[in-house]
């Protein structure tokens, strides 16, 4: 059993932004139920910043203490900002992952970025049409 | 009404076990006025032997073995490794052929793989939906060259519990050495090696009241083995090393314990067992059990909830002061949940949603009582977190490996 962090304890006893954008202006799906983790993040976006994110996650500890963070970390941010969140941001402002969870359980930032590209690809297409 | 958070409920006697009082005192004048070396011939040297033959006679009681029979050894996975090297490299020997199973303790699985490089070969027999071996399977499997059957007694994740006797009858029709693991089941039901035609058995003091590292190997007599630890021929040469004589005193005074109250512990624990197989499912929705529901230790209790990853649930049950254990591969760092459920033929998904419930002889229906009470509230508070429901339910994994 990992030994986690009191910071990750407290964000997976009480995640942050837990739940579902009825009309999300973009999506990120990452994870596999095979692996034990899957994550799907929803964004706002206006004038360019992450005015609200919800996320729903299937996993162990590490998996929702991540997801909680990442929705702290990037609220409020411009779409630039939120890009550049890395595995490693969230792991540290968790105050450290276990090693085994680094990979298995990190993949908050990558539902963020591809939420982001959903994002970025419905703007596209509705400027395109 | 058992008040949450400041209470603590242990239902994880699987893992380990607290240590009796009985035995705590009986091994206290080994560690202060008793702390000869059982090998000395002086006075405090013979008082140390002495204690340390006690101790092998009550494991032996315990298990209808001689004394002789009986090998002190730091523990389950070092019975393990001596049976399974012992046994198969016997006299140099670099070929040969063991038969398993996939639901084996990894002390066993991987001693046969670490043999591979030795050239010594070894069949994985596979179990039921409900974690059963077939012993038919098992006579089938035998080839000229096997040189030892292993199949443990039960299963230390969903606690099934195999057709020893009936595979150790097949084994001594043939010649085969039969040994088995029986870390698990010592203390939740009887073993006798007589009765179950078993040559060599494996078993840990803490899983039934003893102290850690100390454990030992049933070894019948004329049973050609050799040492895997080399040194000043302690244990009739099998296992050299200094003997821990107060923790094999108190592994000795759990036997005798376990034995004493094997019956009345024994009926306590399934009753209260038996009222949670039956009601978890009840009372939480989309939950199961995981193995066979009467073929098991009395003590075990193994369920699997949809939507939901165990270590999750392990953690809040421990919010609320429940010791439980999953099969998750996130629990253990690797990437694979529990061999055993999936030889179960559970699918990676519903292996990596289980829980693991083991009783002990102080548990109480009061404690039951409350699992049960706080079980649905913790799993619904989880499923509200997961994007998987009745509604949505997982699909198959889009990605390949898991390895990020």
């Amino acid at each position: 059993m990992a030994v986690y962090s009191e910071k990750v304890m407290d964000h997976f006893a009480n995640p942050r932004n837990v739940g579902e954008i009825t009309d999300p202006d973009g999506i990120g799906k990452v994870g596999n139920p095979q692996c034990g983790d899957v994550m799907w993040l929803y964004i706002k976006v206006k004038d360019n910043i992450l005015t609200d994110i919800k996320f729903k996650t299937f996993g162990c500890g590490a998996a929702i203490a991540t997801s909680s963070m990442i929705t702290e970390l990037a609220k409020g941010k411009t779409i630039e900002e939120a890009k550049v969140i890395s595995r490693q941001d969230v792991a540290n402002a968790l105050e450290g992952l276990p090693p085994q969870k680094m990979h298995c359980s990190n993949l908050a930032a990558d539902a963020l970025r591809e939420a982001i590209k959903d994002y970025e690809a419905r703007q596209a297409a509705r400027a395109g049409a | 009404m058992i008040s949450s958070q400041r209470r603590r409920v242990y239902f994880d006697h699987s893992a380990t076990t607290g240590v009796l009082p009985e035995v705590v005192e009986a091994m206290e004048p080994y560690f202060t006025e008793r702390f000869g070396n059982a090998s000395s011939i002086h006075s405090q040297g013979r008082d140390a032997r002495a204690g340390l033959e006690d101790a092998r006679k009550e494991v032996a009681d315990l298990l209808n073995a001689d004394p002789q029979e009986i090998v002190f050894t730091s523990g389950g996975t070092e019975s393990d490794n001596l049976a399974v090297k012992g046994v198969a490299t016997y006299k140099g020997k670099s070929k040969g052929h063991i038969i398993t199973t996939v639901i084996e303790h990894h002390a066993i699985l991987e001693t046969c793989e670490f043999l591979k490089r030795y050239g010594i070969e070894t069949t994985y027999l596979p179990v039921s939906h409900d974690g059963l071996l077939d012993p038919g399977a098992v006579e089938r499997a035998i080839r000229n060259d096997t040189v030892l059957i292993t199949v443990m007694t039960a299963n230390n994740e969903i606690g099934t519990i195999q057709p020893i006797r009936e595979i150790g009858a097949i084994a001594r029709s043939r010649g085969i050495p039969f040994h088995t693991d029986a870390v698990q089941a010592i203390g939740k039901m009887q073993v006798d090696v007589k009765a179950d035609n078993i040559d060599l058995l494996s078993l840990s003091a803490h899983k039934f009241h003893g102290p850690k590292g100390v454990g030992a190997l049933y070894v019948r007599r004329g049973t050609k083995i050799e040492p895997i630890i080399h040194g000043g021929g302690q244990e009739r040469g099998l296992r050299s090393s200094t003997q821990n004589v107060a923790g094999a005193v108190g592994l000795g005074r759990a036997a005798t314990m376990a034995k004493r109250d094997l019956g009345q512990a024994t009926e306590r624990m399934r009753a209260i067992r038996d009222q949670l197989l039956m009601k978890v499912p009840e009372t939480v929705p989309n939950s199961y059990v995981n193995g066979h529901l009467t073929r098991r230790l009395v003590n075990n209790a193994h369920f699997r909830f949809d939507f939901i990853e165990g270590e999750s649930l392990v953690l809040q049950l421990d919010f609320k002061g429940i010791a439980t254990s999953t099969g998750s591969a996130c629990s253990t760092g690797s990437l694979e949940p529990s061999h055993v459920l999936l030889a179960l033929g559970l699918t990676h998904e519903q292996a990596h949603g289980s829980l693991r419930v083991t009783l002990g002889r102080e548990n109480t229906q009061e404690e039951a009582d409350y699992l049960l009470e706080v079980l649905p509230e913790v799993v619904s508070k989880l499923r509200a977190i997961s994007p998987f429901s009745a509604e949505r339910p997982m699909g198959p994994g889009e990605g390949g490996g898991c390895v990020q």
